[in-house]
């Protein structure tokens, strides 16, 4: 069309005004951690493996989660999912279901018969790995994976450590258990059980070992002295549960009580329970709010039948009676006794004090420095003795799988790195994804889906798994409540929000990237960006 | 055409897009290869509400009427900052009309298609509040008493911005303007007058009438499309806030569009032949302060010398507003304690 | 076909006969039965394919044909005075965009105070706008110009209205021959846009253009008015052709070739004035007239030519620029600036005060003693203005004029009442 001189222009011609010039300060796309990653021990990408499942791509997600962490099916029963407590999610209605999920892909993946990555890789390094629980396993792993051989050794005459023989069937069953065993074992691993080890620098020099790992627990209950009479059945709650994982549960008569108010505590009286106890009673010297046991734990086991006696400890256990000391708690929340005292029946009682570790293999190391009953290791979880490291509750830590799966990777890194002589680099943290960084108004109303859980009149009889698992409909709806905290997952709103059409969308996968001829720095894409992976900077002079 | 609830998938409801969603189910503004029928270039301020409005309904217009579209365009922001000589934003076939004449321009061009043969060619005129509710009365309400197929779009941002912020009879009480300062006995804009553009829409029986803000993307689009499907005088009013005229930050304008739908102030609905045929619920019922407070215009009534007397007179209004079009329902998340009677 | 028709009733059928494709207008007084008419022709379907529309003003009327034209229709509308004011931002603005609309203007006075009868201050208000402006002085006239304006608007772009006095042309009944339809379509092709709103070929009209460039737009569009200048005379020439009658052109001299008096004017007056200088001729003077059609853009050259011979040249008009003095006055002496002639100006028949024979012959009598002044009010009733002076004089607060005299030419004092 021929047009007339300056009062038809042609389409678009605006284009040659570069409204960039405007800026003041301009939007840059950033990654940012998200909470969950932040707050998980074991240092999975949480994120990044939910993204995945959110589109169905479950062995994707799985492969990732795997790549850190090899027991998703085991972890989606037992870890206590710090990851849903730092949820951003809680701010709107409730956590992302991080843990259900992570135990679906877990269940799929062995359901499949999905294998862990061999590798072709083999530095011709040669690692020892004392204890075959979580830390020593996930060390084991992480090891393969990076081309060093392997020798796992374990006193017990089955791998696990506390997942088989701390851990009740009804949390973990076995058949779960022993597949995810199964499988890292699978990668090519030399496994010895039924062996004790004496003295490890000996056996160091035996097996010309370039490194070892002490994942050795903390299996030894700690013991009270309680007056008890002869006939008193007085056995600590550890080695109660191992005999019970071992097929060779002892008698313990209608009416047992256990003494200690933590997880372990539980898990003694719900066992007791299902073996046959009318009464199971926990006796703490504290109160509920002071007690580490986990909520969840706990509530299942009251819901079991359990009884809880706060704010007691033990006397004396004699002929079939306990006689305990009520005790209220000081100011700063210490228990003191009262002076007055009450009497239950009991036929046994379980110590569920704390755990101690054995280190009588250390015999031949005496550099290593024990402080409290654990090893001191650095950030490479190495002692003060090259090439010897440590992890697991045999440390100083939080004592629960997670931290200790966590332990073996840092661990393998450590030894890798001292192995094969290289500086051990961890990459810097991205800022982390806080909640006032979202604007999640964009986010639909979407409750949590609460896991099935098996009839308490059924629980009380059998050793069946208790919490039940997400059906796919279900996982797929609880992975998709994720917010993608600080990490874009192209929700398209930059594209769209912009009023000066300064984003360009590079198609999938690929995000987006900000067109600064024209962007003129108002910030609207930061404040709508669901996620909060825009931040604005200045203007470079 | 009934408009399919889009399944739960994070932000599949309310964001622009999703890489999960079909494309069906997305937005026109997710699609790269929408129109802009406003590209970059143009000198639209930053954060504009307007040009953000205008690309949102002309794309979605180009789209339901598989491009053969016309816009006729009143004098204002939206004309003036897009079409300087030498350069043009449009990348539609665009006419400026006159000031308060945009809705009769149209006419004749949608008479001239029809007259040659190419009803499918479909028109939209386009004007700012100023060109709508004052100056574009007369011609907007021929236009809608004969029924002329032209769908009309006004942009309010509440006054006429580009001749610097002064009052028009859709700027709210209390606001200050360049012609309503805050000074008096009442500082701003006074009570008591204005008009409610949609209604009057509603009153001259047009096929379709509907209110909209840029806050709702979904919303916008689905009213666009569902007006494109129609044939007659057609009338979207679209809420579009102003960072200078409003005194608000530059990356506040879908927030400020956002809280002035949810505390009720500016309902959103939509109406066919005069009645009320749909409602935007609000979502997160808040009340007037959380939305005054973003804008200096209303900075008057707080600060060293408040005016809760007016601010409660303000919250009449908007809880007049929910009571009428029924904006509180059972999903609605309440945050005020007041309670509202139907 | 020749008929006894009234003038609207002409133009209406005519109009019809070049097909418009849109057609939109307000009643206005005197135009109200030109689009009537063409109302009731589509309605029928005799006038096919066409968009009539009813709106609710003249600021609509030139709005919807603004954007009719921009979508490539052949557009019309017709208005007169109170109505062509209000419409006049779009009245620029359709000569601003350069769209062919063609609109009949039924002259009639502007008020206050309001007066429905036939003056030219309606057409002289907008002047300046770059419209096109050609005067009829018949029916005969009125009606063809139409079918020459299609032509010249879409051949140049630019719109054009044809100026024919409000009920003396559009009320009287008189014959006029209404051509054939095939006629009219041999002399007018469909309209070719320059430029359209097409969605195939998105352009945007109507930018806004600073001072870089203004000045540039409004010299091309002055150009496009010489061009005019220069097609009006051939467009009247094929018109002959095929009709065989000479209508349009610039301008119509009538008896100048040895006159020494002429007498210029537009529009229907014509008739009479040629009718006084017949008589005035029969006495023995030698007086001419030049009636000018194209009155925008203004013919200097042919004017000037037109005069050059003259050296008393009385330009007779019903509009006057208050405070100064005859519009076509002014122009056409400045036209003839240079040349050895005295120009008189003579305001007459506004409001639709008719302009007598005798009056005319007495002016050109005047004229000829060397009594006649440079500007003339023609026929004033000189008594009721002194006596409003005077009582203005007395009074401080003596209401307004108009009223004052009507009042007076209604009582005894109004002796010297209007001439018939």
């Amino acid at each position: 069309m021929e047009t007339p001189f300056a009062i038809t222009l042609d389409a678009g011609t605006s284009r040659a005004n570069h409204t960039g010039s405007w800026r003041i300060e301009r939007p840059l796309y950033v990654d940012r951690l998200p909470p969950c990653n932040n707050a998980c021990p074991a240092g999975e990408d949480i994120q990044g493996w939910l993204y995945e499942a959110e589109s169905g791509n479950y062995e994707a997600a799985w492969r990732k989660l795997v790549a850190v962490n090899p027991f998703p099916s085991i972890m989606g029963r037992i870890c206590f999912h710090p990851c849903e407590t730092a949820c951003n999610r809680v701010q709107v209605d409730d956590a992302v279901g991080i843990n259900a999920v992570e135990r679906f892909l877990g269940d799929l993946a062995i359901e499949h018969g999905w294998a862990l990555p061999a590798t072709a890789l083999d530095t011709g390094k040669r690692i020892l790995v004392v204890g075959a629980g979580p830390a020593g396993l996930s060390a084991t792993y992480h090891l393969r994976r990076l081309g060093h051989q392997v020798r796992l050794v374990d006193s017990a005459e089955q791998l696990g450590g506390m997942m088989r023989y701390g851990i009740p069937a009804y949390r973990l069953p076995r058949a779960t258990l022993d597949a995810e065993i199964a499988r890292v074992v699978g990668v090519g691993v030399e496994v010895v059980v039924g062996h004790v080890v004496h003295d490890i620098e000996a056996e160091r020099r035996a097996g010309k070992f370039d490194a070892v790992f002490l994942a050795v627990g903390a299996q030894i209950g700690r013991r009270v002295d309680i007056p008890a009479g002869d006939s008193s059945k007085v056995i600590d709650a550890v080695s109660f549960l191992h005999q019970v994982a071992a097929g060779d549960p002892p008698l313990l008569g209608r009416r047992v009580a256990v003494y200690g108010g933590g997880d372990t505590a539980l898990d003694a009286a719900r066992t007791a329970r299902r073996l046959g106890a009318t009464d199971a009673v926990i006796i703490y010297r504290r109160n509920r709010e002071r007690m580490p046991a986990h909520g969840e734990e706990l509530e299942q086991a009251l819901g079991e039948g359990v009884t809880m006696r706060w704010l007691s400890t033990v006397d004396r256990f004699e002929d079939g009676r306990l006689v305990l000391e009520t005790m209220r708690l000081s100011d700063q929340g210490f228990p003191e006794p009262t002076g007055e005292y009450e009497e239950l029946d009991a036929d046994s009682l379980l110590l569920a004090l704390g755990q101690d570790t054995d280190l009588s293999l250390l015999n031949g190391a005496h550099d290593v420095v024990v402080n409290d009953g654990v090893v001191e290791v650095q950030s490479t979880m190495m002692t003060n003795v090259d090439g010897v490291f440590a992890g697991g509750d045999a440390v100083p830590a939080d004592r629960t799988a997670t931290v200790a799966v966590g332990h073996g990777k840092r661990a393998a890194r450590g030894i890798d790195a001292y192995v094969m002589g290289t500086a051990l680099e961890s990459a810097p943290k991205h800022e982390l994804a806080t909640f006032e960084k979202l604007n999640t108004w964009y986010y639909s109303e979407a409750p949590r889906t609460q896991r099935p859980e098996l009839e308490r009149i059924r629980r009380q009889t059998n050793f069946e798994e208790v919490v039940g698992g997400l059906t796919e409909e279900n996982a797929l709806f609880e992975a998709r409540r994720c917010l993608s905290c600080g990490n874009c997952f192209e929700c398209d709103n930059c594209f769209g929000v912009c009023p000066d059409n300064a984003v360009i969308k590079l198609g999938d996968g690929q995000r987006y990237q900000f067109d600064f001829d024209f962007c003129k720095g108002c910030g609207i894409c930061v404040k709508e960006c669901p996620c909060g992976a825009i931040t604005m900077v200045p203007e470079r002079t | 055409m009934t408009r399919k609830p889009v399944h739960f998938y994070q932000v599949g409801s309310f964001a622009v897009g999703n890489r999960l969603l079909d494309d069906e189910n997305r937005t026109v503004q997710s699609n790269p290869n929408r129109t802009n029928s406003i590209d970059s270039g143009h000198r639209a301020c930053q954060g504009c509400g307007e040009v953000l409005g205008a690309r949102y309904a002309l794309d979605a217009a180009m789209r339901a009427s598989n491009g053969q579209l016309v816009a006729v365009n009143a004098t204002g922001c939206l004309e003036v900052f897009s079409t300087p000589y030498p350069e043009t934003s449009w990348r539609i076939a665009w006419l400026h009309s006159l000031f308060g004449n945009a809705p009769a321009v149209a006419t004749g061009v949608a008479a001239a298609m029809r007259v040659k043969g190419k009803s499918e060619v479909r028109v939209v005129a386009q004007a700012g509040d100023g060109g709508t509710v004052d100056i574009g009365f007369g011609c907007l309400s021929g236009m809608f008493e004969r029924n002329d197929d032209v769908l009309f779009i006004c942009y309010d941002n509440q006054g006429y911005m580009n001749t610097g912020v002064q009052r028009s009879a859709a700027t709210p009480p209390a606001a200050r303007t360049a012609t309503t300062v805050t000074a008096g006995p009442e500082p701003g804009n006074v009570f008591g007058q204005g008009k409610d553009l949609p209604r009057i829409a509603m009153a001259h029986d047009i096929p379709y009438v509907a209110t909209a803000t840029v806050a709702d993307l979904h919303d916008l689009e689905q009213k666009v499309e569902r007006a494109m499907e129609i044939h007659g005088a057609r009338y979207l009013h679209v809420l579009v806030p102003c960072p200078l005229g409003w005194g608000s930050a530059s990356d506040e304008t879908i927030h400020i569009a956002r809280l002035a739908k949810e505390t009720g102030l500016f309902p959103v609905f939509e109406a066919e032949h005069g009645k009320v045929t749909g409602v935007s619920p609000i979502r997160r019922r808040t009340p007037v302060e959380e939305y005054l407070k973003l804008q200096r215009r209303y900075a008057h009534l707080f600060g060293p010398t408040p005016r809760p007397d007016i601010v409660a007179r303000l919250q009449e209004i908007a809880d007049e507003n929910i009571a009428r079009y029924g904006l509180v329902t059972n999903d609605t998340e309440d945050s005020v304690s007041t309670e509202v009677t139907a | 076909m020749l008929r006894q028709i009234e003038g609207s009733r002409a133009v209406a059928e005519t109009v019809a006969l070049c097909r418009p494709e849109v057609v939109c207008a307000y009643p206005i007084s005197p135009q109200t039965h030109i689009i009537e008419a063409v109302g009731a022709m589509v309605k029928e379907g005799l006038l096919s394919p066409c968009e009539f529309i009813n709106v609710e003003s003249e600021f609509a009327a030139m709005s919807v044909s603004i954007g009719a034209s921009a979508a490539g229709a052949r557009t019309y509308t017709a208005t007169a005075s109170q109505g062509l004011l209000f419409m006049i931002e779009a009245v620029y603005n359709a000569a601003g965009l350069g769209l062919p609309i063609v609109m009949t203007l039924a002259n009639r006075a502007i008020g206050a105070p309001i007066n429905i009868w036939n003056d030219h201050s309606d057409a002289m208000a907008v002047r300046d706008s770059g419209w096109i402006q050609l005067f009829a002085e018949t029916n005969q006239e009125a009606a063809d110009l139409h079918v020459q304006a299609f032509r010249l608007a879409e051949e140049l772009s630019v719109p054009v209205m044809v100026c024919m006095d409000g009920f003396i042309l559009t009320h009287a009944v008189e014959g006029v021959d209404i051509l054939e339809q095939s006629v009219v379509d041999g002399f007018l092709p469909p309209y070719e846009p320059r430029q359209v709103l097409d969605p195939k070929d998105p352009v945007s009209i109507g930018a806004m253009v600073g001072p870089e460039a203004f000045e540039e737009v409004r010299y091309l569009a002055h150009l496009r008015q010489m061009d005019a200048l220069a097609r009006i005379p051939g467009i009247a020439k094929a018109f002959e052709e095929v009709t065989g009658r000479a209508s349009g052109g610039l301008l119509r001299s009538y008896r100048t070739e040895d006159a020494d008096t002429i007498v210029v004017a537009l529009g229907s007056v014509l008739g009479t004035i040629k009718d006084a200088v017949d008589i005035r001729r029969e006495a023995g003077e030698r007086v001419g007239v030049v009636g000018i059609t194209s009155f925008r853009p203004f013919p200097a050259e042919a004017v000037r030519e037109a005069l050059s011979k003259a050296s008393r040249i009385i330009v007779i008009e019903k509009a006057f620029s208050i405070g100064f003095g005859g519009v076509l006055a002014t122009d056409v002496a400045l036209v003839v600036q240079g040349a050895d002639a005295k120009v008189f100006s003579v305001v007459a028949g506004l409001g639709g005060r008719a302009i007598t024979r005798r009056s005319l012959e007495d002016l050109l009598a005047q004229s000829a003693r060397g009594d006649l002044k440079s500007l003339t009010f023609l026929d004033l009733d000189r008594a009721a203005v002194d006596r409003e002076l005077t009582r203005m004089a007395n009074t401080r607060r003596s209401g307004p004029s108009a009223e004052n005299l009507l009042r007076d030419l209604g009582s005894d004092h109004g002796a010297s009442k209007v001439k018939s």
